[in-house]
């Protein structure tokens, strides 16, 4: 698949601004950031408020998803571009769960915020008021979606890519270091999994380095293509990044984000755990 | 929570005594950097995490004990500090873009 199809730039984004198919949409877990200032046009998606389920540890099902992107005024035949803070974490999350319900044509913008930003490019206050359109999505693709057993039969059988940076993954550190450390599962990292950080297919800047060097990355490390590949990180977002890397941009089929990740995985009972300290 | 918010320092509620927390901030000719991406790179030059500084310029970050480089980016700058983290202590740090 061409990288056009799924990764647009932030030129692009300019010239379409005023595109009336092509919806932009920013994701963040800081909801501060969208109410600051935005890309003119952008609508907005909470990561935690307008994906999760209120109650149980799931996704929204396919109705709050219709209803949400319906009052968000996107239609189904709409291009949808998404970006966000956090070097497109919850933006890549967010395709990836756009994919998870069907939706055709939706892309992420290279660089996400971060590199909008670092190039001095236009944000705005002014909220857009969107029509409200009536959004139908297809069944889950559970194709793309790793559960935990899933997880744990992987061990030793398929590819497993821990994208959570080296002292996460030898069990140093709980979370990534912007947050305090008491977490209540264990620490270290899945049997056989491959540590292979979701940084190192981005630059500083947040872009994703060329489909070469991400092929080169992911066999140098071990990957096996020939198999199927599991990536987690801690909730689920940074392995999304890894997971539009490696079925989006460099088209493996098979390729599974685990939502569940660490957090779910570092608390169940009884299953092996590796740990370097 | 796995994302990064917009800093304050407030240190309340937080048990600094088992954390290792590397906080500063970030300036450009003498005036505070907000809005300035800050990342914390092990070691190896591997990356850890990443802030975006706030209006004061301020980051921090919970990490371990050891030495890390902070690289700040914002629009035509960047630049970088090393520090030496301790547990239980709060290493600051200045970035100068």
């Amino acid at each position: 698949m061409p990288r056009s199809n799924v990764l647009v730039d932030a030129d692009w984004v300019e010239a379409h601004l005023d595109d009336p198919k092509v919806v932009l949409v920013e994701v963040d877990e800081d909801t501060a950031a969208y109410e600051k200032n935005h890309i003119r046009g952008a609508v907005r998606i909470d990561w935690r408020q307008d994906l999760q389920d209120p109650v149980r540890r799931d996704f929204v099902n396919k109705e709050q998803f219709e209803k949400l992107l319906s009052e968000r005024g996107i239609g189904n035949d709409d291009t949808v571009v998404l970006y966000g803070g956090n070097n497109n974490w919850f933006a890549a999350y967010a395709y990836w769960y756009f994919k998870l319900y069907g939706h055709d044509d939706v892309k992420l913008l290279d660089g996400g915020r971060k590199k909008w930003e670092l190039d001095s490019r236009e944000l705005v206050d002014e909220v857009p008021q969107r029509t409200k359109t009536s959004y139908s999505a297809k069944q889950p693709n559970n194709d793309i979606r790793a559960f935990r057993d899933e997880v744990v039969e992987s061990i030793g059988v398929q590819n497993l890519v821990d994208v959570r940076s080296p002292d996460e993954f030898s069990g140093k550190l709980l979370a990534p270091a912007h947050l305090p450390q008491e977490q209540s599962q264990r620490a270290g990292h899945v049997p056989t999994a491959k540590n292979i950080p979701w940084s190192k297919a981005a630059n500083d800047d947040g872009t994703f380095r060329s489909d070469d060097e991400l092929k080169e990355l992911y066999s140098g490390e071990g990957v096996d293509f020939g198999k199927d590949t599991i990536a987690y990180c801690r909730i689920g977002e940074r392995s999304a990044h890894t997971w539009f890397v490696l079925h989006e941009l460099l088209d493996q089929p098979n390729v599974k984000n685990s939502d569940g990740s660490w957090t779910e995985y570092g608390s169940l009972v009884g299953v092996p755990i590796e740990k370097d300290v | 929570m796995c994302g990064a918010p917009v800093q304050d320092l407030s240190l309340e509620g937080i048990d600094v005594a088992t954390e290792t927390v590397i906080q500063g901030t970030v300036t450009r000719d003498g005036q505070p950097e907000g809005g300035a991406y800050v990342r914390l790179l092990d070691s190896s030059g591997e990356f850890t995490a990443e802030v975006v500084t706030s209006a004061t310029g301020a980051f921090r970050f919970f990490a371990r004990p050891g030495a890390w480089t902070l690289r700040a980016l914002a629009a035509g700058a960047q630049a970088d500090a090393e520090v030496e983290a301790q547990q239980g202590d709060v290493t600051e740090a200045k970035i100068t873009l």
